[in-house]
């Protein structure tokens, strides 16, 4: 047997080793595991909120307010999406830490601590993206709603609402940005077992200590959580395109259009 | 002198390296049915946009009747995902009117254009006549005293066009005896003819021709005024 057969038979083994592993922990459903998922999704749905509220108001006020260094503002979002997890999480710990300015709130390896390094790191996404949908819509049909009295704030909203569906969209990139990161919850968090280990530190542990079939399992689980979400939300949207596409049929089959 | 609606004085207006307005001097009237022609380009639209305030002059003076409401309706109406009765609302709502009172007036509206039918269908999946019919009844729910209108037939069927201008011909009429001032951009010499008390031919964002409309065809007299805005009409430019 060659070398290359060799290697594809072990990798092989791992991802069966693997997946078998994650059925282990999945039935019956072992208590540790579910906190550790509970606890990923809970700090990831937290900051993702928080992160795409903000980023969703700030990205549909910047997408149709024009006003001078706009443009810088517009660079500095985009540039922040590739800032890295681990640079987000050294930010958060100089903050929080004893002689920062945040330490006084003792939230340092703790679960509001990756609540916020979360919210940070997906900030700019939300913003950047969210600025981009406005934008576009703003340049096509922002003299109307001007025309029909919207100020620049409400017409930020009234796009953004209008592209909430594309918006979903965004709120999807961001939980998947949060839930998926490793470097920021690690730093601030401390990956403290029963605390705050979540999916993405556990998986960093369980491969530092070589039990790799473990980490893999950790990491199909923790993909079919994130694909079992943007399932629903597909279903979601599929849901409106054909509850709107009926409505279409119905004033054809009229000969309305 | 009864006060014009619009005063425009040496107007002009500059995008970037293209001068899409130049030294306009135009006075309307309340009441008047103003039909802005000329081929793409001419600056029909820019003027329009500037009389409603959504671009503002690089030069010279516009003066507008601050006390007269205006509304505009533009070639391809922008309707929120929502329905038709929501989008006629909304605009009653943005100008201060309470929610429920906008939604009950904006059924009113609709009921103007004969689209209360369709009030709580999705306003997107109107047709385009039925759009454009939507979106003069959310100009009409506003009361306007100045109705602007940009090509509003332009990309419609001819049974949609009928549809609209007949509107645009009952509207002209104003409500509860106050006249109504319109304005309109059209490449449809029919319409103008039907529509309009008075034609500006526009041409590289100069007024080359200012006539009553039944001057304004009458061959002599505008070959008089432009011998560009004579081809115009005999279609022999566009």
């Amino acid at each position: 047997m060659s070398n290359g057969d060799s290697y594809d038979t072990r990798f092989m083994s791992t991802i069966t080793e693997s997946a078998a592993s994650a059925l282990q922990l999945l039935i019956p459903p072992d208590p540790v595991l579910l906190s550790i998922v509970a606890r990923s999704l809970g700090v990831s749905a937290t900051a993702c909120a928080i992160g795409c509220a903000l980023g969703l108001l700030f990205g549909a006020w910047l997408g149709v307010a024009r006003f001078a260094g706009r443009e810088a503002i517009n660079t500095l979002t985009n540039t922040l999406l590739a800032i890295p997890a681990v640079v987000v999480g050294l930010l958060v710990y100089l903050l929080l830490s004893r002689s920062g300015p945040l330490g006084y709130l003792g939230w340092l390896f703790s679960v509001e601590a990756m609540v916020l390094a979360q919210a940070l790191l997906v900030l700019p996404i939300a913003t950047a993206l969210t600025r981009q949908i406005v934008e576009d819509r703003e340049n096509w049909h922002g003299q109307q709603l001007r025309s029909l009295g919207a100020g620049t704030g409400l017409r930020g909203l009234l796009l953004a609402w209008d592209e909430r569906y594309a918006l979903l969209t965004v709120i999807m990139a961001c939980f998947g940005r949060a839930i998926a990161e490793v470097g920021a919850v690690m730093i601030v968090g401390g990956n403290i077992e029963g605390f705050t280990r979540v999916m993405t530190t556990a998986i960093a542990l369980e491969t530092s200590k070589g039990d790799l079939p473990l980490a893999l399992a950790l990491g199909l689980i923790l993909l079919t959580v994130v694909l079992l979400l943007n399932a629903a939300i597909a279903v979601l949207r599929r849901w409106r395109e054909q509850s709107e596409g009926q409505s279409r049929q119905l004033a054809t089959s009229q000969g309305l259009t | 002198m009864k006060s014009a609606i619009f005063q425009l004085d040496g107007l002009g207006v500059r995008f970037g390296p293209v001068q899409a307005l130049r030294a306009v001097t135009l006075r309307i009237e309340p009441g008047e049915s103003v039909a802005l022609v000329g081929a793409n380009g001419s600056g029909k639209s820019t003027l329009l946009r500037v009389l409603h305030g959504l671009i503002r002059p690089t030069s010279g003076q516009l003066r507008a009747d601050s006390a007269a409401r205006q509304a505009m309706l533009f070639q391809r109406p922008f309707m929120l995902r929502s329905s038709a009765l929501n989008n006629v609302a909304l605009g009653l709502w943005l100008r201060g009117t309470p929610w429920r009172a906008a939604r009950a007036l904006a059924l009113q509206a609709l009921q103007r254009v004969e689209l209360q039918e369709q009030a709580f269908r999705p306003a997107r999946t109107l047709s385009g006549g039925q759009q454009q019919r939507l979106a003069l009844a959310r100009a009409w729910a506003l009361a306007p005293d100045v109705l602007l209108l940009d090509e509003p037939t332009a990309s419609l069927d001819p049974h949609a066009k009928r549809e609209v201008e007949q509107l645009m011909a009952e509207f002209s009429h104003g409500r509860a005896g106050q006249p109504l001032t319109m304005v309109f951009a059209s490449h449809n010499l029919g319409q103008v003819k039907r529509l309009a008390t008075r034609v500006v031919y526009l041409e590289h964002g100069r007024v080359l021709a200012d006539l009553p409309v039944a001057q304004f065809f009458d061959a002599e007299g505008l070959k008089a005024a432009s011998i560009e805005a004579d081809l115009f009409v005999k279609g022999e430019l566009v």
